[in-house]
């Protein structure tokens, strides 16, 4: 009744391509940006800001870079965590270097260095293709997490070979570092989350996103009809390693503080975020939310279930949960290949007929 | 001959014989790829989960027993009683038939005609599956697996090769370990070349692997062949398991070398069963001799990621792997 397209008259251009075509959802946006913005700083405690509300969005953004690359461009990798680890070190050398520099600015360089470094190990793409070029991310992820464990100045000689994250503030209030209160933790991620989402949005509305999509539908015939495959799968490896960068800047920065690159950025990242995307749906934006808010709600919801009610020790709630995502992982594949975005657009079609479908 | 040269020489021996086992976990992706097109990212825990079941069974664990234990609040661990070793790789090999069966009719008969990196997927969910499970079954503390095979160097080839070098030179070092893992090696696969070459099933198996509907239109049953398939690749894993697990214990690590299994069969081709050989031998000489001569420059712990920048450059020049069949495609 309310969710329809109908009655809503488009006289422009502009208003006959904007992303959500419908009303509706136009307010819902408003509606979720403004409780997100205006309510959710003032009721944050240390715990939901720690547990869940800040390794969501900052998983969220990863999921979207790389949704960017497997689910709009098909190309799969299993390189995230390295590239992760390219925005962390990245960003903790440049906050290092240069103290006077806003962290914000700091936290897109990396991203942008994320970029060349993904478009570089994007470039056998060219040549092989499926799981061989999954394969071939590895040898990122591997070779990224030796380096920065090996070359000393990646972590500026520290005697532990950990990277700290020095304080720094933004408007003066400080987002880094062990002062940081819990509500500038979750408002810096969610202005990242927010600009990441609308910028990868736009990018796959537009032409270049098509060219993605078209690359990963059948790869041969698109190159027929004109696209450039170097372009493309380059651009999508760049545009994807930028966001994942970013991610992986604040995951350092803001979320944990301290790093030691094995354990923080190890092959288990890489094999997270893939869930995340599988699981909300390949090619959707809201799908990288959907993954990212189910395997970061996921453990938290286990481990008050089965600690805290069940009083189970840890390590098995932990193997439990090993069994549980695996098993989601095939089920979401063999009953809904395209995530939980699929099941909401499912809704949306259910809810423009409602209350009469026919 | 001068002592490094000859060290150089132990390196490159040392490094076949880690090869035969990377290629043994790589022959269990080939059978499967081959008669499914499934690349099975599983093998890796297939090979943990048979090597935990193995010392489970012989140490007369209850399975789940810690699951048991928590919600019945009963303090169950072990039946009391040991089981032969042979007995128990019996055993072990019923459980890795049940897997392949429940595998194939859960998972995979839901997946037919999927695209090929949906499968693959799938198989990373079935990792994280059987790795819980192993773990809820058996426990997860790292256990040594007794088998009595011979373990240390052999004092037999270091008195031989003594004399080839000067004084600073006292002979080559080789696991006995590993020689035994290359025997067991070759042994199990002449016996699959063999079943697949002279037996009924073996060439039902090269047929599906060849064309799944001629094979099903001459009354092959795919089912049937599939759970085949993934029983031998449980057989495989078991004996890769083993070997490895009494090298260096059962414990999830084990489940890694799956990945290091990755580059050898992108360097052999995913579809050819001398392909994952000899991949397998050069990774395996490539990493050890890499790290013999360029390592101590670069800071060491290179073996994590030679081998997959080795496939990586390789593959750009030929992308179908040493033996693989040449791709070609058509719009």
């Amino acid at each position: 009744m309310l969710y329809r397209e109908a009655g809503d008259f488009k006289t422009s251009y502009e208003a006959d391509s904007q992303t959500f075509p419908i009303a509706f959802d136009r307010y819902r946006i408003w509606v979720v940006l403004a409780f997100a913005y205006l309510v959710v700083p003032f009721v944050i405690n240390d715990y939901w800001a720690n547990a869940i509300l800040v390794p969501f969005l900052i998983y969220a953004i990863a999921a979207i870079g790389l949704n960017i690359l497997t689910g709009y461009c098909g190309q799969v990798s299993l390189g995230t965590g390295g590239f992760m680890a390219v925005g962390a070190y990245a960003s903790y050398k440049l906050m290092t270097a240069f103290p006077d520099v806003s962290i914000v600015i700091h936290i897109i360089l990396a991203g942008g260095i994320t970029a060349v470094v993904g478009a570089v190990f994007g470039l056998p793409s060219l040549r092989i293709k499926g799981f061989y070029l999954a394969v071939a991310t590895l040898a990122a992820q591997f070779f990224l997490v030796w380096l920065f464990n090996k070359v000393a100045w990646f972590y500026n000689y520290s005697a532990s070979g950990q990277i700290n994250a020095p304080e720094r503030t933004v408007l003066g209030i400080a987002v880094t570092g062990p002062n940081t209160e819990a509500w500038a933790q979750y408002l810096i991620s969610l202005v990242f989350v927010t600009a990441c989402a609308i910028i990868a949005r736009n990018l796959t509305r537009g032409s270049l996103g098509r060219t993605w999509m078209s690359i990963r539908d059948m790869d041969i015939a698109a190159e027929i009809i004109g696209v450039n495959p170097l372009k493309a799968k380059l651009t999508a490896f760049a545009v994807s390693s930028f966001f994942i960068g970013i991610s992986g800047a604040l995951f350092f920065t803001v979320y944990l503080g301290a790093v030691e690159v094995g354990e923080a950025f190890g092959i288990q990242k890489s094999f997270l975020v893939l869930f995340m995307i599988i699981i909300g749906g390949l090619g959707s934006i809201f799908g990288s939310f959907a993954g990212a808010a189910f395997l970061v709600f996921l453990p938290v919801v286990l481990k008050v279930i089965g600690v805290d009610l069940l009083g189970w020790p840890t390590d098995l709630v932990a193997h439990f949960q090993l069994v549980i995502v695996g098993a989601l992982i095939m089920f979401f594949l063999i009953k809904e290949p395209h995530g939980l975005a699929q099941i909401w657009r499912l809704i949306k079609e259910k809810l423009r007929l409602w209350p009469f479908p026919y | 001959m001068s002592s490094d040269f000859l060290y150089g020489i132990e390196v490159i021996i040392n490094g076949l014989m880690a090869g035969v086992l990377y290629a043994l976990v790589a022959l269990g992706f080939v059978l499967i790829f081959k008669a499914s097109g499934i690349f099975n990212y599983a093998q890796g825990v297939m090979a943990l989960f048979a090597a935990l079941t193995l010392v489970g069974i012989m140490e007369g664990d209850v399975p789940f027993s810690y699951l048991i234990n928590a919600i019945f609040g009963t303090e169950i661990y072990n039946f009391g009683w040991t089981v032969p070793v042979l007995l128990a790789i019996a055993l072990t090999l019923v459980v890795m038939v049940i897997f392949a069966w429940a595998v194939q009719q859960f998972v995979f008969r839901h997946l037919v005609g999927q695209e090929p990196i949906i499968l693959f997927m799938a198989t990373i969910g079935l990792a994280y599956f059987l790795e819980g499970v192993g773990d809820l079954m058996w426990g997860s503390d790292i256990k040594t697996l007794a088998l009595g095979l011979p373990q240390g160097g052999s004092r037999w080839v270091e008195d031989m090769t003594v004399g080839l070098g000067g004084d600073d030179f006292y002979g080559f070092f080789i696991d006995k370990l590993d020689m035994v893992a290359t025997v067991v090696a070759i042994v199990l696969v002449a016996g699959l070349i063999l079943f697949a070459q002279y037996t009924k099933q073996g060439r039902a198996m090269r047929a599906v692997a060849d064309d799944h509907q001629a094979a099903l239109s001459v009354g092959i049953s795919l089912n049937f062949i599939w759970v085949l398939v993934w029983s031998l690749a449980g057989l495989v894993a078991l004996v890769a398991g083993v070997m490895w697990g009494a090298k260096s214990g059962v414990q999830f690590s084990l489940s890694l070398i799956a990945l290091k299994a990755l580059p050898v069969l992108m360097l052999g081709g995913f579809t050819s069963i001398p392909g994952a050989i000899v991949g397998g031998l050069i990774i395996g000489v490539g990493e050890k001799l890499f790290e013999f001569l360029i390592g101590p420059m670069v800071g060491g712990a290179t073996e994590n990621w030679f081998a997959y920048v080795l496939a990586l450059l390789f593959l750009v020049f030929r992308p179908q792997g040493l033996f693989g069949e040449k791709i070609i495609e058509r719009v």
